[in-house]
């Protein structure tokens, strides 16, 4: 099936989504998400930030779709046109759409363990208005223990619904849900009930906002002071994977993550012992430096590039039969 | 090559007669330094006497608290990210109940630290910060013997309740004003032309 988005044209396979096609051209084309995670089925269709404009339905029917879509839950039809970053009304409907979710978000981006990697912080740099509008109380809840790992700051929660979807198809017995509705929903395990599944731990990376966070690394550092490694070990858990991300300070290891691709979502969910029994340096085999964007912060002061340059430099110097300056006499 | 035409060529001629007695040169001299009693004099009796600062001096820094007597920093590491000569280091703590007019937030510098034999000044840590709880002062670093003694912690950084330190001058409201808006650019580098041309 052929579709364009924003001038670009793509053949997707029948059944693909929207989104789908959008992040196979490119992450410039691609709309952001915040409840929408390719790894769990059913996830998207609660935040609308990925919306998108369909100005041709398909060569069937050409006309435009009336108002603008949600681009994980829309399938392509042949022939159809989408725009995205090219239309102004997507930007002002997103941009909208961002009010809304940072209307009962706190402003404690600097007590937030998330801060640096948070998805939403990201999202209103890029598409947010700069000033609030929003004149009323925020909702406000004391943060809940879920289990001894796991911290649930409610007043951070934007419900993308995430997390209760990884409860529910990557632990087996869920005890997490989402109670009461409307403005009134919350997060919440039966009566703070401890999730003691292997995989529970997961839900942690899910979420795109610092809601949910490991209480093994609360308030340790900032995560832009930590160095992300790329580390792996052999795990008796079949499940996992045991390919992790490490965040050292020095030679400690202060957490440990499952890693993740350009869309920040998790290649694969690791289990709780890899996640926070294993924090010696010991304990893993450790691959090299994780690639991170250069546009964000947890590069700063990360100077992966310098010693890139350093081997290249010894390479032409050993090439061009200098004297090796490494080697003391 | 020549790089200036003040360059004198040194020739060992033969000196006169006046330049033999050196009399008359000395006597130049004397007159010069002499003449210098008379003058203004151009240094001042340092710790008696100061010479006055600019308004908007950047000297020691402080560590506001409010005016409960609780901590401003919430220690976020915006200043030490901020920091181009890497001079700031900082560990949090989480504030326990009881602690409320200690710490301002949930979160606290447990230590902080700023190595002044480091720090250039410039008061970027001033402008990251978003609790209004760093900022530069017109004091100055005071000399030390021992290389660890300029590393400030909390003790020497943090301002005391019964000698509170004055910001204003930095904290005028074209200062908190521009803290406040930071012109988003968004969206600038989505031209469907280029885009088309990338793919």
């Amino acid at each position: 099936m052929k579709v364009t988005i924003d001038g670009i044209e793509i053949d997707v396979p029948k059944g693909t989504t929207i989104l789908q096609a959008a992040r196979m051209i490119g992450p410039e084309v691609a709309p952001p998400t915040m409840c929408y995670y390719s790894k769990l089925k059913t996830s998207g269709g609660y935040c609308r930030t990925c919306i998108v404009k369909v100005t041709q339905g398909s060569t069937a029917n050409p006309n435009p779709m009336p108002k603008p879509v949600a681009s994980c839950r829309t399938e392509v039809m042949d022939g159809m046109v989408v725009q995205n970053v090219t239309s102004p009304e997507v930007l002002e409907a997103r941009k909208g759409v961002v009010e809304f979710l940072l209307m009962n978000h706190p402003l404690d981006c600097p007590v937030c363990d998330q801060a640096g990697e948070c998805n939403l912080q990201d999202l209103g740099y890029g598409h947010g208005a700069v000033t609030t509008r929003y004149e009323f109380e925020r909702r406000e809840f004391e943060p809940i223990d879920i289990g001894d790992k796991i911290k649930l700051h409610m007043t951070r929660c934007i419900m993308c619904f995430r997390c209760v979807k990884t409860a529910e198809q990557i632990t087996d017995g869920r005890v997490h849900g989402v109670i009461n509705r409307g403005d009134a929903a919350e997060i919440s395990t039966y009566i703070e009930q401890a999730i003691d599944n292997d995989f529970s731990g997961n839900v942690i990376d899910v979420c795109p906002v610092g809601a949910l966070t490991d209480k093994t690394f609360r308030f340790k550092q900032r995560v832009w002071f930590t160095k992300p490694m790329d580390a792996h070990r052999d795990c008796e858990n079949p499940k996992c994977t045991g390919k992790t991300r490490v965040w050292l300070k020095g030679d400690e290891i202060l957490r440990v993550t499952a890693r993740k691709d350009q869309w920040d979502e998790v290649e694969d969910f690791i289990c709780n012992t890899c996640r926070y029994d294993k924090k010696k340096k010991s304990d893993w085999v450790i691959e090299g430096p994780t690639q991170v964007n250069r546009h964000s912060v947890i590069a700063q002061n990360h100077y992966n590039h310098l010693n890139n340059l350093k081997v290249q430099v010894m390479k032409q110097q050993k090439a061009l039969g200098f004297m090796d300056y490494n080697k003391q006499p | 090559m020549q790089l200036t035409n003040r360059r004198k060529v040194v020739s060992d001629k033969k000196q006169t007669v006046m330049e033999q007695l050196y009399l008359p040169g000395l006597l130049k001299g004397m007159l010069i330094t002499g003449s210098h009693l008379f003058k203004k004099r151009a240094t001042v009796d340092y710790p008696d006497e100061k010479r006055p600062i600019a308004p908007i001096y950047r000297g020691l820094h402080v560590l506001k608290r409010d005016d409960n007597g609780a901590e401003r920093c919430t220690s976020c590491g915006m200043c030490a990210v901020a920091c181009p000569a890497e001079a700031i280091t900082m560990e949090s703590g989480e504030r326990k109940k009881g602690e409320e007019h200690l710490y301002r937030e949930e979160k606290y510098a447990k230590i902080y630290e700023i190595n002044m034999l480091r720090c250039i000044f410039c008061g970027l840590c001033e402008e990251a910060c978003p609790k209004e709880a760093i900022f530069l002062t017109d004091r100055l670093v005071d000399a030390e013997y021992e290389r660890d003694d300029f590393i400030y912690g909390k003790d020497k950084l943090v301002e005391k309740m019964d000698q509170r330190i004055d910001v204003t001058k930095r904290q005028t409201p074209e200062v908190l004003e521009f803290k406040k808006i930071k012109g988003l650019k968004h969206n600038e580098l989505h031209d469907p032309k280029k885009l088309k041309d990338k793919h």
